[in-house]
């Protein structure tokens, strides 16, 4: 029976796995994922769970030992942060490439030097091209429930590619809150056991996958990957719909907006942030300010036609951004303003870098943040980006 | 030994795979295969395998292969053997990583060390052509000392990792330390090693004519000379048990001389700086006459 418990965010991510039984997980411990794999082995060596666990030596392995698993046709899973997903490069590329179904949270980390372990969106934001599928959770029962979503998501014979949700260091991996959680018998009509439709390794009908491919064949494999992404974007609103059937929650499918349709400045964030904007909407409209914000809850595929639909709500645009890609933009401000651009659409995105490295970013914040939105908004011309509360 | 005409008929690498003319890791991996059979997974890093295989879309490998990353071989068989054993399969599966020296020795030696620790059940084989001959032969771990590479012209200045001993020292079921020039050692090394459970950890000479720099028909000739100077020592540990192979076998217990290292660095062009040098040539004696000194105290205790 289904039961409302008390779990940290990173706890939320292991009974997700209990719940989904992955065949084989592969993992390495890093702060602040550590207590994530600390729970699945408990699951796994009280009974609870059953599923191979490989207790790797790094975190490149681990990834390596996912898609050998994967590469059987089995249900993966694995956790990782920061440093942990950054030696996970290749691999995440490897297993992209590989049509891999694997199913990942991330703790969003900053990245040193200097050791920093708070929260800081540029280590996922750095994967954006690593054939992944990528979500931003900004509450601990949408970690649960993302997990799961993604299952089925990945698994999908159309879409067959790895998936990550991303879900903030400390803010979320560590704060407890009550979420509602399943027994696998209560999941498997939304979620079916995966069968591998494509190739797997058997040797009753032997197949090799990744030997050498040349420029004749390469760039339709590259391109079968973005059909992969393309298909996942027609099936998201489906799947989230089919969870809210079988559960009665949603998370707000690409974009979660709040009080957008009459909002003059629309404040877009992700994870944490985004839900923290929807305080500070709050407070405006009770000062009768017509403020919205949306979160961005699905980075890849990148939601461009509904950054379209949104911007023909509000006069401006801000988007905060928990990450850099030093010497241009956040990585979110660069695409929504890329799908803008696609739109022809010329409503002003301001540009807001904040909350880097763990730095606290209040809904007071949001508030100033907002009070810029509303200046570019009357001016009809974003600022250059602003990094906000930086100490010189 | 197994006689010639009793090994399986089968054959498991395609004719008109891509490998150079005189390649002793084919000769290796056809016999290894023979002795695994159709029931058979393979993972192969990059490596010479990854080209001598074949190009999309076709194989030259008649096993399932999981080709990848450089310095995966060992974790990507920790996932499948974990995926095997969550299948009920890991009995009636071999599985085997199938790695070079570089994917051995130098990159990939965490992920092997890990998965032996971890006593995944698997072979892992490193096919040593003493050098990275898949990227044009640059220096590796396992390039004797002395001998050329693209990145030692002058000549290799340290002698290469005792590799199969630190792997033995794992304390794993099996360790082997075999040559390509000897085809049925090969397939009776395979043999019993599949009958082990846990990480069995097999070493294979193979003689590299491109990257040596000999004559190709001399591939067979050029291992069993590294043999017989004593260069490449046949060995392998059964549980707690060393004892020598083959020919070695016959040195080490005085029944055969050691031929003269001329004999073996002559031919070869790799070693063309390092005979000029008397000095050198003795370190790289030096080098042979201490791996087979702990070898034999291995063997004897």
């Amino acid at each position: 029976m289904s039961k409302i418990i008390s779990v940290t965010g990173n706890h939320s991510a292991s009974w997700a796995a209990r719940t989904a039984i992955p065949a084989v997980i592969a993992a390495y411990p890093i702060t602040p994922q550590t207590t994530i794999v600390e729970k699945i082995a408990e699951f796994v060596e009280n009974g609870e769970l059953k599923s191979e666990y490989v207790r790797v030596e790094s975190e490149h392995s681990a990834m390596a030992a996912c898609i050998g698993a994967s590469a059987l046709g089995l249900r993966t899973f694995t956790a990782t942060s920061s440093h942990g997903l950054a030696l996970m490069h290749e691999m995440l590329h490897w297993a992209g490439r590989s049509r891999l179904p694997i199913v990942m949270p991330v703790v969003n980390r900053s990245l040193g030097p200097p050791w920093n372990i708070w929260s800081d969106h540029t280590d996922t934001m750095s994967q954006r091209d690593t054939g992944w599928i990528q979500l931003y959770a900004s509450n601990n029962q949408e970690v649960y429930d993302t997990v799961l979503m993604l299952f089925r998501l990945c698994e999908d014979p159309k879409v067959l590619l790895p998936g990550m949700v991303a879900l903030d260091a400390y803010i979320l991996s560590h704060t407890f809150t009550s979420i509602e959680v399943y027994e696998h018998d209560e999941i498997t009509d939304f979620l079916p056991s995966y069968e591998a439709g494509h190739w797997k390794l058997d040797p009753k009908d032997p197949m090799a996958t990744g030997n050498i491919a040349g420029p004749e064949y390469y760039y339709e494999l590259s391109y079968a990957i973005h059909e992969g992404f393309e298909a996942a974007r027609k099936l998201i609103p489906k799947v989230e719909a089919d969870f809210k059937k079988h559960f009665g929650r949603d998370h707000g499918q690409f974009i979660n907006e709040y009080h957008c349709d009459d909002a003059e400045v629309i404040l877009i964030a992700l994870g944490t942030m985004g839900e923290e904007a929807q305080l500070a909407v709050d407070e405006l409209r009770n000062e009768g300010v017509a403020a919205g914000s949306a979160r961005l809850r699905v980075f890849r595929p990148f939601p461009a036609e509904q950054i379209q639909a949104l911007a023909k709500k509000a006069k401006a645009f801000v988007v905060i951004d928990r990450s850099l890609s030093y010497g241009h933009l956040g990585g979110a401000a660069t695409e929504i303003r890329s799908a803008l651009y696609r739109g022809g659409q010329t409503i002003p995105v301001q540009g807001v870098i904040a909350g880097l490295g763990g730095r606290d970013v209040r809904h007071t914040d949001i508030k100033k943040m907002f009070k810029i939105g509303f200046d570019v908004a009357d001016k009809g011309e974003a600022k250059p980006d602003i990094f906000y509360g930086l100490k010189r | 030994m197994v006689a010639i005409k009793d090994l399986p008929r089968e054959e498991y690498i395609e004719l008109g795979h891509a490998a150079c003319a005189g390649c002793g890791a084919t000769i290796a991996i056809r016999h290894a295969l023979k002795a695994l059979g159709d029931n058979t997974i393979l993972t192969v890093p990059a490596c010479c395998m990854s080209v001598i295989q074949g190009l999309y879309p076709k194989n030259g490998l008649c096993v399932p292969v999981l080709n990848t990353a450089f310095m995966t071989a060992g974790a990507a068989a920790s996932g499948i053997a974990a995926g095997l054993k969550y299948m009920g399969k890991d009995k009636e599966i071999n599985l085997m990583a199938w790695a070079g020296d570089g994917g051995t020795y130098d990159i990939g030696i965490q992920a092997l060390s890990g998965a032996a620790e971890r006593q995944t059940n698997f072979i892992y084989t490193c096919y040593n052509n003493e050098a990275y001959g898949n990227t044009g032969m640059q220096r590796s771990g396992a390039t004797p000392y002395g001998s050329f590479s693209t990145t030692t012209p002058t000549g290799k200045m340290q002698h290469r990792k005792p590799f199969a001993r630190i792997m033995a020292e794992h304390g794993i079921p099996y360790t082997a330390s075999i040559s390509a020039a000897y085809p049925r050692l090969v397939y009776e090394t395979y043999s019993k090693a599949k009958e082990f459970v846990g990480t069995r950890y097999i070493e294979i000479h193979t003689m590299c004519p491109t990257g040596w720099r000999y004559l190709t028909w001399d591939t067979v000739e050029m291992g069993k000379l590294a043999v017989d100077t004593g260069v490449w020592i046949m060995w392998e540990k059964e549980g707690e048990e060393w004892r020598f192979l083959g020919r070695s076998k016959q040195i080490a217990e005085g029944k055969v001389k050691r031929k003269p290292l001329m004999d073996y660095l002559k031919p070869q062009g790799r070693f063309r700086t390092l005979i000029k040098n008397p000095a050198r040539v003795e370190e790289f004696e030096r080098g042979i006459e201490r791996e087979w000194k702990i070898l034999k105290q291995r063997v004897e205790c």
